[in-house]
């Protein structure tokens, strides 16, 4: 319903900053770990899915984009984007990648690798991102590690959600969003 | 007259809550964050929730007489 704005409406400049904020420093990009951890403790113990109903930033940049600025072509999300073996097998590769990064930060953890400054945009496409990276004086260097594979993982979803968003509905991100499809899996499941 | 109403496929609704923010009733919301439901005495059915839904999951019908 239509009334008048809260706070949780402005959510979106906190997800734009966040992104914005990864170019100067990518330390930064630990921030993200609470739109992480967040949305599963609400499902867990408020047994909601509140934060994609009210204060998930993303959706509302992409709302914002797509409706306010018209930038979505507002059609039908195709039905297979909403199937089953679609949002869990997306979940699931999306896991295995998260799970990757981890490894690749305990690699430089444990003094096998060295620190790769670059960021990976869609898995694929490493992008130079050493203009964000200052060096930690006092921190070892697999946080720096982490930072570049978490920004990594939130705006290769970014870029994802902004092409559905052009695509078919402004929020189709939503439909396959892993955050998404692991909170109401948490809320389905609970009584 | 036959009243019309939004009717959610609960099992493909992502509960994303798109719709509860844009229906000028309030008749539609996410029932603890497994699907989206309609009261049916406030939906008019303007269908303005169907048209916002990412998951194409809302169809307005035309309400069971009652
Ligand atoms: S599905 Fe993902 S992007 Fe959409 S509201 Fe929930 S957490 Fe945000
Ligand atoms: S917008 Fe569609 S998918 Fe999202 S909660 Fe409403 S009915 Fe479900
Ligand atoms: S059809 Fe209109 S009144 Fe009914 S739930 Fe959708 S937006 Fe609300």
């Amino acid at each position: 319903m239509k009334t008048k704005k809260k706070w949780n409406d402005w959510l979106w400049i906190w997800s734009a900053l966040y992104l914005s904020l990864g170019f100067f420093n990518i330390m930064f990009a630990w921030l993200g770990l609470i739109c992480f951890i967040t949305p599963l403790l609400v499902a867990i113990f408020g047994k909601s899915k509140a934060y994609c109903n009210s204060y998930c930033g993303r959706s509302q940049l992409f709302n914002l984009l797509g409706n306010k600025l018209h930038l979505s072509r507002n059609k039908p999300t195709p039905k297979w984007v909403r199937s089953k073996w679609w949002r869990y097998g997306f979940l699931t590769f999306f896991m295995t990648m998260f799970l990757n990064m981890l490894y690749v930060t305990f690699l430089v953890f444990n003094g096998t690798n060295g620190l790769k400054q670059a960021v990976k945009l869609l898995w694929t496409f490493k992008l130079p991102w050493q203009f964000a990276y200052h060096g930690t004086p006092f921190i070892a260097e697999w946080t720096a590690q982490f930072a570049f594979g978490f920004y990594s993982i939130m705006l290769t979803s970014t870029v994802l959600g902004i092409i559905t968003m052009i695509l078919f509905k402004p929020r189709s991100w939503c439909v396959y969003c892993p955050m998404g499809t692991m909170t109401q899996t948490i809320c389905r499941i609970q009584k | 007259m036959t009243k019309k109403n939004a009717v959610v496929d609960k099992e493909f609704c992502v509960a994303c809550g798109a719709c509860t923010k844009v229906c000028p009733k309030n008749a539609i919301s996410v029932f603890c964050g497994k699907y989206a439901v309609t009261a049916e005495n406030l939906c008019i059915g303007c269908g303005i929730c169907e048209k916002i839904c990412p998951a194409g999951v809302i169809d307005i019908m035309e309400a069971r007489t009652l």
